[in-house]
């Protein structure tokens, strides 16, 4: 799929910086004309990748979270957020709703939630060698909304 | 984000302002736990009228602060959420465990 315009952001692993992370997205994804509730989605959707990242690759160390967002043809803006920590030993497992190894302010619901905001998620991940989550969503512009 | 809060006849009410998240989830539970704790209120509602975004760390605070009122006996549920923050709640099926009253839709 072609792409036509993209932007790149690497950061540490802190929480100071998720808002910063959906905020970006956000106005990156304004260029596609998005609605404020498919706006919504994307912040919310960053957040969790972007949460997950900070708050389980690293546990001892603040390491580098990627944020990698694409418009690639047919009004589809992909997301992917990287990180080079400890990995998911089971991914099925993380993705099954209120499944948590974080603390109590953590739900279980993440994985969830980018599921049902975005219209593609994958997650691949290695032991040891860190995670990547990648979303899709389709902007239907307004125009043609 | 901000917390504030108002008591009244065994009702505690809680105002979620802002964006709450996971960088904002520990310090927001530390304050409403003392808070639950300083008046053990009867009734806990968590007005969400003025809260902008919430991810999960929001579902995780709501679930907390209703076993926090269970503890004493308490109830506890979500007012007037709206938008971004209302998707979240529903996307999460919250509702089977705590009342969710969404605010009059515009």
């Amino acid at each position: 799929m072609k792409q036509l315009n993209y932007i790149k952001m690497e950061f540490p692993a802190k929480s100071v910086n998720e808002g910063f992370a959906r905020a970006a997205a956000a106005a990156f994804a304004a260029q596609l004309d998005p609605t404020m509730e498919q706006l919504g989605d994307i912040r919310t959707a960053v957040s969790e990748a972007v949460t997950n990242a900070i708050v389980h690759a690293y546990p001892d160390t603040v390491g580098q979270v990627q944020m990698r967002l694409r418009i690639l043809e047919g009004e589809q803006l992909e997301i992917m957020v990287r990180d080079k920590g400890r990995g998911i030993p089971d991914v099925k497992k993380a993705m099954e709703p209120m499944f948590s190894t974080g603390g109590e302010e953590r739900s279980g619901m993440g994985f969830t939630i980018m599921s049902s905001f975005m219209d593609g998620l994958r997650v691949r991940s290695a032991v040891g060698r860190g995670t990547t989550v990648t979303m899709r969503k389709r902007i239907q512009t307004k125009a043609g909304a | 984000m901000k917390v504030l809060s108002s008591y009244q006849d065994g009702r505690l009410t809680l105002y979620l302002k802002g964006e709450l998240d996971h960088h904002e989830a520990a310090a927001a539970l530390r304050k409403i736990s003392r808070t639950v704790d300083d008046y053990l209120p009867r009734d806990c509602v968590v007005d969400m009228g003025e809260l902008s975004f919430m991810d999960s760390s929001g579902i995780a605070l709501i679930l907390k602060i209703s076993r926090l009122m269970a503890e004493t006996g308490g109830r506890a549920w979500v007012a007037n959420a709206k938008n971004q923050p209302l998707k979240v709640l529903d996307a999460s099926g919250i509702d089977r465990v705590i009342q969710i009253s969404a605010a009059a839709r515009s």
